[in-house]
């Protein structure tokens, strides 16, 4: 028989929109959504209708959130997400006040938070979504590391090749020797 | 789901390296619950037992008897039940087609064991900082490639 594999890739913030707004519409209730991790109901709902939403977000892994600090460093963690993955968009201003305005409290509050909770700065985690982004383009191939950096705003190459270095301890292009041949192998394996 | 203690595995047959690795965790601020087993087949027979809590990361020394961590890794990516778990290879070997070998593997970290308390403790403080994240945010775990 002959097998054949082929790759994909996901816009996770697509899919996870696709998602609630099914399980949302079976619900039968007004509701806007904010973002992927914030839905606003035009009203309360009812025990029952908080039940089901869990049950029926649960069977796609989405969880509701009953506290509010964990809450805000999902929001903060989305929005690092946005930011970044916005490429088209030039940065005008900077990450700070983009947070701060978009959730509407100041960045030392923002940063506090974030940190107690994930033993880590909301700079470190810009800096793995930055990296972590620019390994998915580094696998895609048709784009050279001068475009991909620019793409993620960095001043130079040698800026993205030192923090990427300094990430993860491989240069850009180890890594994507790596990741090729793990894919050659499994291909010849099976 | 907000995760509150990380489960975490370490196979190394050394006795010294096995404590100083445990001495090291506890001083670190993340809330950690450590497994420490003697060799691989110890760790392995252990993640294959039906109903066990995984661990969220797994360390592996390489040189190990009965079982060595390159044949640890290789059964853990090949079980239908363990081959997403987060694995860092921890050894001694700092010979770069070593390291290679075990990134093509399947290894997502690997840290040269340190010389020094400070410095293994800063590694472990670290990966299990990432792995952290790894669990709790939406990164890709299949591109998650680290070396100390």
């Amino acid at each position: 028989m002959q097998l054949m594999r082929i790759y994909l890739k996901f816009d996770f913030n697509l899919v996870c929109k696709a998602v609630l707004q099914e399980q949302l519409d079976a619900l039968g209730m007004k509701y806007t959504i904010h973002g992927v991790g914030e839905i606003e109901f035009s009203r309360p709902p009812t025990p029952k209708e908080e039940q089901e939403m869990a049950s029926l977000l649960g069977n796609y892994g989405i969880e509701i959130m009953d506290d509010q600090q964990m809450a805000l460093v999902q929001r903060i963690k989305d929005s690092v997400t946005e930011w970044i993955n916005d490429v088209e968009n030039p940065k005008l201003y900077n990450f700070s006040t983009y947070l701060s305005e978009k959730l509407d409290y100041s960045y030392t509050y923002l940063s506090s938070v974030f940190s107690e909770a994930t033993y880590s700065s909301i700079e470190n985690f810009v800096i793995l979504k930055k990296i972590d982004f620019a390994k998915s383009l580094i696998l895609q191939n048709n784009l050279t590391l001068t475009e991909i950096a620019y793409k993620l705003n960095y001043s130079s190459v040698s800026h993205l090749s030192a923090q990427f270095k300094k990430t993860t301890g491989l240069t850009p292009s180890a890594f994507q020797k790596i990741i090729l041949k793990r894919k050659e192998r499994a291909l010849t394996q099976k | 789901m907000p995760l509150h203690t990380l489960n975490i595995a370490l196979a190394d047959d050394d006795d010294d390296d096995r404590t100083l690795f445990k001495e090291a965790m506890n001083e670190i601020k993340i809330k950690t619950k450590l497994s420490l087993f003697n060799n691989g087949k110890e760790l392995m027979d252990y993640l294959i037992l039906p109903n066990v809590i995984l661990p969220e990361i797994v360390f592996l020394d390489l040189n190990m008897p009965i079982k060595n961590g390159m044949q640890c890794l290789y059964e853990i990516r090949n079980h239908p039940r363990l081959h997403d778990l987060l694995v860092a290879i921890y050894s001694t070997s700092s010979s770069e087609a070593d390291i290679e070998e075990t990134f093509v593997n399947g290894a997502n970290i690997y840290i040269n064991k340190p010389t020094s308390f400070g410095a293994l403790k800063q590694a472990i403080e670290k990966v299990l900082q990432l792995n952290w994240q790894y669990h709790t945010s939406a990164l890709n775990k299949d591109n998650f490639l680290l070396r100390i």
